[in-house]
């Protein structure tokens, strides 16, 4: 298998390639996925080059025809409905939700049909969807488009939570989560879809529910989540010339979590530090907190802590969505106190 | 009714009757509470799903509303099954977990009563995606409700059907009633029908309490999108003999309203119809009505010898498959 340098945008596209060239029940809808559905001009063309608002499905309609690749109208609760109604009889559908704020619009589907269908059926049906969605703050798109708002969708039972921070893993996930039997979420950071890393050709799974240790270290076990993944590192570049080691961990999966992973580290370290993008009331944040208190507890020589987004919506002026994000600087003044 | 065969007229009784017979004994066994939880009964609508998925076979599919257990009989789902469900007893259809309102069987293509209201429209473009998807002739009928049609999920799927030509007609029964408040008040436009225009496909009002006028409208709908000319909306106007659920003193009903609905049973229509066209013999229904009474009975005694779920079975079939733990793939 060889390895060159991606995008995590081309990344996305090359596993969705990949997945519609080997299962032709793979469908991709969601607005303007292609783009231009019925223009003249664009269908002389051979198809639209939009490939969604932020042009990760780009020339997947030109390779599988538009009747694989749906552009819808903006009525969010009639696709992403569809899709579950797909997936039940014998599609595996991926949606894309063009932001995850849409949510409100079309919750309903998400959770109350397609997260509950197996268990309210007695365990005899299987949805087998994936809904894409863009997450993340440092966009300058104000409250509307720029929540994280995964913490809502790993509260919620029957959906499994997946954030992938590197182009290396976005491929993998994403085919995982394709070929998976379950309603997954695969949120994508809008500030990273230009960076760049090496991404093996060909088709690969990563395991859902298996977490990466980024970096060892033994003083803090830092646990967090996509694009904070490499903020984290940033952090842990600059503790480490003053002789603090910082144990990363990128959770990649929110639902299935994996706990092990979590739980060994901190043994080790006995300090926990959680950074999360998203708010943080009822949060991942918390969850992994509540995880290590009640399971490790005794291990832990200081009180967790959590460096997160405040509890406010993403405001738009750059001087506040810049305070709004957690930096390195709050990072590294956390796992000080964390180890004073 | 000339052009409609015996065969189909009797079969389409046979419906009728194992729907009234299994929801009057429902109404029963609720109020002495033989099951936990609410039940919203079908009876009065019985001409719509019988006249409608005479056409349908075990490969097409329907999507309900909280008001199913009509749409499941006609579908042919296994009414013990269904019994032993509204009992919360394990051997129901849905192990005891989903009650009336989540009854599905994908296998007879019924993709569940659903207890939100309006979100079978969705579901049916789902699975209408699938069939033009893979090149099938299956056809989704999408039930809904007046309630429904009310709601932005109808009117989205009623579009998105329309522009892709999906192979989905559009049944809105219409009972004249969301809960308590009247059509009259909630629809704008006085008739659910009249949408269609809006959303470029045909629309028709028609008598629901009549099975030969539903059969024959939806079979023109049905054939028509499984031709792959697109979409229907059928507007099937009835009455809801039980009120919203089972207890509901209908205080927003006159007493005139309520004995009005007599004269147009769905059932005693058909018969007198029927045999004084000498088409089928009062003895021939007769036979139906039993063989429905025993099919109910020996349901509720296979629900009430079923034994509940093990406790445990709570915490089963919320995933596929799902690593508690990290790392146990």
């Amino acid at each position: 298998m060889t390895t060159r340098t991606l995008t995590f945008r081309e990344a996305i596209n090359e596993a969705i390639r990949l997945e519609m060239r080997r299962d032709p029940t793979v469908v991709l809808l969601g607005e303007d996925v292609a783009g231009g559905a019925t223009l003249p001009h664009l269908e002389a063309a051979g198809g639209s080059e939009w490939g969604g608002a932020l042009g990760v499905t780009v020339g997947l309609a030109k390779e599988f025809g538009r009747g694989r690749v749906l552009d819808t109208p903006i009525s969010e609760s009639g696709f992403i409905g569809a899709a579950v109604g797909a997936a039940v009889t014998g599609l595996r559908p991926i949606a894309e939700l063009m932001f995850v704020d849409f949510f409100g619009v079309c919750m309903d589907q998400i959770y109350n049909q397609g997260g509950k269908f197996r268990y309210m059926f007695g365990g005899k049906v299987q949805v087998p969807l994936v809904i894409r969605t863009t997450i993340g703050a440092g966009f300058r798109a104000a409250a509307q488009h720029s929540g994280c708002h995964y913490s809502v969708f790993t509260h919620m039972p029957g959906l499994k939570t997946v954030v992938p921070s590197t182009p290396h893993d976005a491929k993998g996930l994403l085919i995982t989560a394709i070929r998976d039997p379950d309603p997954v979420l695969f949120f994508e950071h809008k500030l990273l879809y230009d960076i760049r890393g090496e991404v093996p050709e060909g088709e690969y799974v990563i395991p859902l529910g298996v977490a990466e240790i980024k970096r060892r270290g033994k003083h803090v076990t830092v646990v967090t989540i996509g694009r904070m993944v490499h903020t984290a590192m940033e952090a842990a570049e600059k503790l480490s010339k003053d002789g603090i080691e910082l144990e990363v961990i990128d959770l990649r999966c929110l639902s299935p979590m994996d706990n092990r992973t979590i739980l060994q580290s901190v043994k080790k370290t006995h300090r926990l530090l959680v950074i999360d993008e998203d708010n943080p009331r009822c949060s991942m944040a918390c969850d992994i907190i509540a995880l290590v208190s009640t399971q490790a507890f005794d291990e832990l020589d200081a009180p967790p802590r959590m460096v997160t987004a405040p509890h406010t919506p993403v405001p738009f002026s750059p001087s506040l969505e810049d305070y709004y994000i957690p930096s390195v600087d709050n990072i590294v003044s956390s796992v000080r106190t964390l180890v004073s | 009714m000339a052009e409609i065969k015996k065969e189909a007229l009797l079969a389409m009784y046979d419906r009728m009757r194992l729907i009234r017979t299994f929801e009057d004994r429902v109404a029963d066994l609720f109020v002495r509470g033989k099951m936990p939880g609410f039940v919203h009964l079908y009876a009065g609508q019985e001409a719509i799903a019988a006249g409608v998925i005479a056409h349908l076979t075990d490969r097409d599919w329907i999507t309900s509303t909280h008001r199913g257990h009509g749409h499941c009989i006609a579908k042919g789902v296994d009414i013990k099954g269904m019994m032993a469900e509204l009992y919360a007893k394990v051997t129901g259809l849905c192990k005891g977990r989903g009650s009336s309102m989540h009854i599905a069987d994908i296998g007879k293509g019924m993709l569940g009563a659903n207890g939100i209201v309006g979100a079978g429209g969705p579901l049916a473009c789902g699975s209408a995606l699938t069939a033009k998807v893979l090149g099938t002739d299956q056809v989704t009928v999408c039930f809904f409700g007046d309630g429904a049609a009310e709601q932005g999920t109808i009117h989205e799927s009623m579009n998105l059907a329309s522009i892709w030509k999906l192979p989905v007609v559009f049944v809105c029964e219409n009972n004249l009633y969301a809960v308590s408040t009247p059509s009259s008040y909630h629809c704008a436009a006085g008739e659910i029908c009249a949408r269609a225009a809006a959303y470029n496909m045909p629309g028709l009002a028609l008598d629901g309490t009549d099975v030969m006028a539903v059969y024959e409208a939806s079979g023109e709908a049905i054939a028509r999108a499984r031709r792959g000319q697109g979409p229907s909306l059928i507007e099937a106007r009835a009455f809801r003999y039980y009120g919203h659920f089972v207890g509901d003193p209908q205080r927003y009903k006159t007493k005139e309203e309520m004995e009005g609905y007599k004269a147009r049973d769905p059932l005693e229509v058909f018969k007198k119809r029927v045999v004084e066209a000498g088409l089928i013999s009062e003895a021939e229904l007769a036979k139906i009505d039993i063989r429905a009474a025993e099919a109910v009975e020996e349901a509720v005694r296979f629900a009430e010898e079923s034994p509940f779920p093990a406790p445990e079975e709570c915490l089963k079939d919320v995933y596929v498959s799902y690593p508690t733990e990290g790392g146990d793939l």
